[in-house]
């Protein structure tokens, strides 16, 4: 095991940095675009704030649909826009392109059902004190939601993490791809072992933070 | 006590009231306080579409309230009380009437005006709505912050409101490590840092137990006292309005039905009239097992 650890270290770390770039920056998007996403959802469900049956079902079908899709055919399918976003349907930049549309629509769900989780008394004391919109999400929404909210960008981020391991097919690399083409397909067991642990402790790691966080962040 | 026998004390209440009100209308009327109209709803009407048809929730319902009256409003539970409550704010949108608050007509306002009255008027609730992941202080110091007031200011303003409400040595705790009626302390607190001219208050002491209920009372007395803060007070409690309040209205069915002012000095005429019975029945002994 150490042979071969030794042996491809170099890779295996290339992989590991392609790893956290296609995860980070689906971390990225769906702070960036899920949880705006995730609040629309919210503010226009039934029974809520600004309930809008028409944009409520738009956002829906889109989030739905792209969460209906077998994740590979999703690449696949994406792989014009990739092009058309990138430049190239090829490579590690290329492949964040899906992961961060399945990251946006995947995370949005569960900020949606994070923020319904804040009482609707907590709304009310925010209108009666004259919070504009932003006011409401920032300073009552999102700080009642917090723990929820990272909670549920930990069980994204592992999502994403599981993601990122089929990559491979449009070159993206990463960990998991190491483990195909060196573990796999050279018959190096060893080096799949090796790949499979690094994953494990990565998501280990990823759900022990985000766990404490959360609970450190919830005082309710 | 069990919903029912509430239900027929207030019954009782009514009747008796009805009674009184026959006889002493004209004192009544001129017993009212001598402040101007800050509040005034007029013919506010509010219809919720259920699936069993349309609820008329508030029904076609006036009220002027003086500057500095404490103005009750007794209930039972589904009257439609804290619907009417929320109209003065405009939480609920009224489907007819109009709704002036301090001269201004809040049923006729840009969203973002509206906004800037409601600053003006303090709200505190049954469950006390704190936002339970900031600090005591950081509550008090949010609607500041809504309002805009300088960083310095706020901090001198929370401090002013905790120690108003006793709760000084609290002010960087969280809400989870405080009682009942001190998280209901920290909403007054916060309800009256942007100096409102108005509090509107949702059953505040219907989760207290009778020592504290009489504690929020005294707070929400003193500030009426102190700042001359018009109180409008939403409960099912007959203690509540009977040492509160200047002014009682009884709502039933979505309509008032009735309205009692304080005397100079004396009781609300109600009380008056039945003596010890109705004290006995619906005083504190009758009220401490809710
Ligand atoms: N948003 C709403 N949708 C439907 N029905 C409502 C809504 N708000 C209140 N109601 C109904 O209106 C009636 C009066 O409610 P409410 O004003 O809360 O009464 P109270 O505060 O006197 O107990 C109740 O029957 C309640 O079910
Ligand atoms: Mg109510």
């Amino acid at each position: 095991m150490f042979e071969s650890a030794i042996q491809y270290q170099a890779q295996m770390w290339q992989a590991i940095g392609e790893t956290f770039v296609m995860v980070g920056m689906s971390v990225g998007a769906a702070l960036l675009l899920g949880l705006p996403l995730g609040t629309l959802l919210f503010f226009y469900r039934k029974g809520q704030l600004y309930e809008n049956r028409f944009l409520s079902l738009v956002l829906n079908s889109i989030v739905n649909i792209v969460r209906s899709f077998p994740f590979l055919l999703l690449v696949v399918a994406l792989i014009p826009v990739t092009r058309f976003i990138v430049g190239t349907a090829i490579g590690t930049m290329a492949a964040t392109v899906p992961l961060c549309i399945v990251a946006i629509a995947y995370y949005s769900r569960l900020v949606e059902q994070s923020l319904l989780e804040v009482p609707k008394g907590t709304i009310e004391a925010a209108l009666s004190m004259g919070a504009s919109k932003l006011g409401l999400v920032f300073k009552f929404l999102y700080v009642e939601a917090r723990s929820g909210l990272v909670l549920g960008l930990t069980t994204s981020t592992i999502s994403f993490i599981s993601f990122s391991t089929v990559m491979g097919v449009v070159g993206g690399g990463g960990v998991g791809d190491f483990a195909i083409r060196y573990g796999y397909q050279r018959f190096e067991t060893e080096v799949m072992a090796y790949a499979i642990v690094v994953m494990i402790v990565l998501v280990q790691l990823v759900q022990f933070t985000g766990g404490t966080l959360s609970r450190l962040l919830d005082k309710r | 006590m069990p919903y029912y026998l509430k239900r027929f004390l207030i019954k009782q209440f009514l009747n008796n009231c009805n009674t009184i009100i026959g006889q002493n209308r004209g004192s009544l009327q001129s017993g009212q306080e001598g402040g101007f109209g800050i509040l005034e709803l007029s013919r506010v009407s509010k219809s919720f579409k259920l699936k069993a048809g349309i609820y008329q929730a508030v029904d076609d319902v006036s009220i002027e309230v003086k500057a500095g009256a404490i103005y009750g409003i007794i209930g039972a539970s589904g009257a439609g009380k804290s619907t009417l409550l929320r109209m003065i704010n405009l939480l609920e949108v009224p489907d007819s009437g109009t709704v002036t608050v301090d001269g201004h007509i809040l049923t006729e306002m840009s969203d973002k005006r509206l906004r800037k009255e409601r600053q003006k008027i303090g709200m505190i609730f049954q469950q006390f709505n704190l936002v339970y992941n900031v600090t005591v202080s950081r509550n008090v110091a949010i609607p500041l912050e809504l309002a805009g007031l300088p960083k310095r200011e706020r901090i001198n303003r929370v401090q002013e409101c905790l120690d108003f409400v006793g709760l000084t040595d609290k002010a960087e705790q969280y809400p989870a490590q405080l009682s009942g009626g001190q998280r209901q302390r920290v909403a007054i607190a916060r309800a009256l840092a942007n100096n409102p001219k108005l509090l509107l208050c949702d059953e505040p002491t219907s989760s207290l137990d009778p020592v504290t209920t009489a504690d929020i009372l005294n707070v929400l007395r003193h500030i009426n006292e102190s700042f001359g803060v018009t109180v409008v007070i939403v409960t099912h409690e007959m203690d509540v309005v009977k040492t509160l309040c200047s002014h009682i209205s009884v709502m039933e069915s979505g309509k008032i039905i009735d309205s009692f002012s304080r005397e100079d000095g004396g009781f609300q005429p109600a009380a008056v009239s039945s003596g010890s019975y109705r004290d006995q029945i619906l005083g504190k002994a009758g009220e401490a097992h809710v």
